[in-house]
């Protein structure tokens, strides 16, 4: 779909002569604000990231850390609805270069209905989304939506899924997939090793998609690590902490920390 | 009528309800067991085990009393109550947790982890782990640690590490988000104790499982000590383990009606009370790994609930009893904070009774239709288990001026020390 061809493309943008992995970063709409989104979200394009997930806030984040519970709780608490997260994603993609999938929880889908759901997020210009808590058992009925709707359902393969597992994941998937590199929740940090390469392997050789590796990227040790085995490098929590620490300026910091040295290779 | 008889592809569900929503790095653990479970519930050996731990440890079976005074006061029908408070801990929840304590030893699991609303699950498996020498680690809403201290005391001197959980409502929901935390960092090691009938199958038919122990009990106790089946049976329903529990002996006596209690709180309108299917502010939703109702918004982020009951103030709703209300064999009641505050005074009064407040829901309802009912009819009552825990909160209710007095003078003594 959509998502495929652009990231097939993408691979060949100038950013990424020099990076082995594209990037994926993570903004949780309405945290602290719209209008800081909006400014984290051109910091990010200054630094050419390929993909942006935009989660839309839930007040059960199970599967997130602590720093995104406390992000989806007080956007939601700033008043942030279902309906102000479409329209900013729409600012979103018509203005900026990166695609946008959706991310968030699968309560949000079901209850604003799955057609209605999906046809939203097409009209927002959405290219795909990702439901943690929405095993691929019970997502027939969305995903065949999404296919006929041109939307790519992310589908999160884990380590300790078995080979079996792995492979019924890879026939549900589209667009790309998330390869989560541990057991826990958002942000704790990873060691980059030869358990997670090997985890990679597996995922490989049952899916063709790209992979994208997320839960606790940090450093630019770690994106090399991603770029040796895998095609997209997931940046959440890490970016969410520079923001925190020093705004705008904080986030510059930390991607010229995380990119240059790779880009000015 | 069996439950558990899934139809192909439809494992978990009852009707629309109930399903598997977790995240996929669960996947494995959860199938696991699944298929842990399904051998010991193959397995005679286990249930026998089951039944005689509950016998030594536990008192069980718990008796079932004839409120003679209350009924005779009420002028309608005999009332009848089933003793849960009188189990090891003071409720139902040690029949579900020593049950799950056994399936962690087939596992061979060390660790575990549960969620606690009023703490009476938190208590228990507490129990259970120092019984059994596992680690335990107990989540629990910084809310309701606050007022359940009693609670708290007891688990950590039985060894366990009680977490008070500070994100959202601070509550039960958000001490179940917690140990799904924990549990997707730890599954090799740990068991996730459950605490009601609720969350991603096969939890709602292992809880439901273990509960069964109270109906089967009962239905013997009512033919042999009263006479004949109860008319109505009346339970409170906060995720709703005791009811289901209860109720499973009486699903097949289609004369007998089964009534489930919910929190009012302070009345109908959204944010006032717990009561997902009694009022009429609740939708259907998946939160929490299951499809049932919740109280949440248009949305699908979850409301604010109040219950005086802090064990009935939940969002959602054991799926199995949405089945069996849509089909209308189990009816839905909501009781107000003040209703349960005359409920457990007329009691204590009458039978020397202590209903905890969650129970005192159902005392609540089946009081009011006592009154219509003839003398030669039977109610019986789950009392889930016992109110001393709530000493403070019913102290509070009654304004009992001794007991602030008390509480002074210990307040002074250690502000002293």
């Amino acid at each position: 779909m959509a998502l495929n061809s652009y990231l097939a493309d993408r691979r060949q943008h100038p950013a990424n002569q020099s990076r082995n992995a594209m990037i994926m970063t993570h903004v949780v709409c309405g945290y602290p604000s719209f209008e800081a989104n909006w400014q984290a979200l051109e910091v990010m394009q200054e630094f050419n990231v390929d993909l942006v997930e935009l989660q839309f806030p839930f007040s059960e984040p199970s599967a997130d850390g602590p720093l995104f519970v406390k992000a989806n709780q007080q956007a939601i608490e700033n008043g942030v609805h279902v309906q102000d997260c479409f329209d900013f994603m729409r600012k979103v993609t018509e203005h900026f270069d990166f695609k946008v999938v959706m991310m968030g929880y699968y309560n949000t889908v079901f209850k604003t209905g799955h057609r209605a759901f999906l046809e939203q997020l097409k009209d927002a210009g959405a290219h795909g989304f990702i439901l943690p808590d929405l095993p691929v058992d019970e997502a027939q009925e969305l995903h065949s939506i999404a296919s006929e709707l041109e939307l790519s359902p992310i589908v999160l393969m884990t380590p300790t899924n078995s080979d079996e597992r792995l492979a019924q994941l890879a026939n549900a998937a589209d667009g790309f997939i998330y390869a989560v590199a541990r057991k826990g929740v958002t942000g704790s940090e990873t060691q980059m090793n030869q358990e997670v390469a090997e985890f990679i392997q597996r995922c490989r050789h049952l899916t063709d998609l790209p992979l994208a590796i997320g839960f606790g990227v940090s450093s630019a040790n770690d994106i090399d690590f991603i770029g040796q085995h895998a095609d997209i490098a997931v940046i959440g929590t890490a970016a969410l902490k520079a923001w925190e620490e020093q705004g705008a300026q904080g986030l510059r910091l930390f991607f010229t920390q995380l990119l240059d040295q790779i880009d000015q290779k | 009528m069996d439950l558990f008889d899934f139809a192909d592809g439809r494992e978990g569900y009852y009707g629309d309800y109930g399903g598997t929503f977790l995240p996929e790095i669960l996947h494995s653990t959860i199938e696991a067991l699944k298929a842990e479970f399904r051998a010991a519930k193959e397995d005679p050996s286990f249930w026998q085990d089951f039944v005689e731990l509950m016998q030594s440890y536990s008192g069980r079976p718990t008796p079932v009393t004839h409120l003679s005074n209350l009924s005779q006061i009420l002028g309608g029908a005999q009332i009848y109550i089933k003793r849960e408070d009188l189990n090891h801990t003071g409720s139902h929840k040690i029949n579900n947790v020593m049950g799950q304590g056994l399936l962690v030893k087939r596992m061979g699991k060390d660790r575990v982890i549960a969620e606690t609303g009023a703490g009476q699950h938190g208590y228990a498996t507490a129990t259970m782990a120092a019984r059994f020498g596992f680690h335990s680690k107990i989540y629990m809403g910084a809310l309701d640690v606050a007022r359940q201290r009693p609670n708290v005391f007891w688990m950590e001197n039985m060894g366990s590490e009680v977490i008070a959980v500070t994100d959202g409502q601070q509550t039960l929901k958000d001490a179940i988000n917690e140990c799904l935390r924990d549990w997707v960092t730890n599954m090799d090691t740990t068991h996730y104790v459950l605490g009601t009938a609720c969350g991603p199958h096969p939890f709602p038919e292992m809880v439901s499982w273990f509960q069964s122990i109270i109906g089967k009990e009962a239905r013997a106790q009512m033919i042999e000590t009263a006479g004949g089946l109860p008319d109505r049976i009346f339970a409170c329903v906060g995720g709703g383990s005791n009811a289901i529990g209860l109720f499973q002996g009486f699903m097949d006596d289609s004369e007998v009606q089964l009534v489930g209690c919910e929190a009012g709180g302070f009345g109908p309108g959204k944010g006032n009370h717990a009561a997902r299917l009694a009022y009429k502010d609740a939708s259907v939703g998946v939160a929490q790994g299951m499809k049932t109702y919740f109280l949440q918004n248009d949305d699908g982020n979850m409301l604010e609930t109040h219950s005086v009951a802090a064990g009935l103030d939940y969002i959602g709703v054991n799926p199995i009893l949405v089945h069996l209300w849509e089909q209308d064999r189990v009816r839905f009641e909501a009781v107000t904070d003040q209703e349960v505050t005359e409920a457990l005074k007329i009691s204590m009064r009458t039978e020397g009774v202590i209903p905890a407040l969650e129970s005192a829901h159902g005392f609540a309802q089946a009081i009011k239709e006592a009154e219509k009912m003839r003398p030669d009819e039977r109610i019986l009552i789950n009392m889930s288990g016992r109110g001393d825990k709530d000493i403070f909160t019913i102290a509070d209710a009654l304004d009992d001026s001794h007991w602030k007095q008390f509480i002074q003078t210990k307040a002074e003594q250690y502000g002293a020390e």
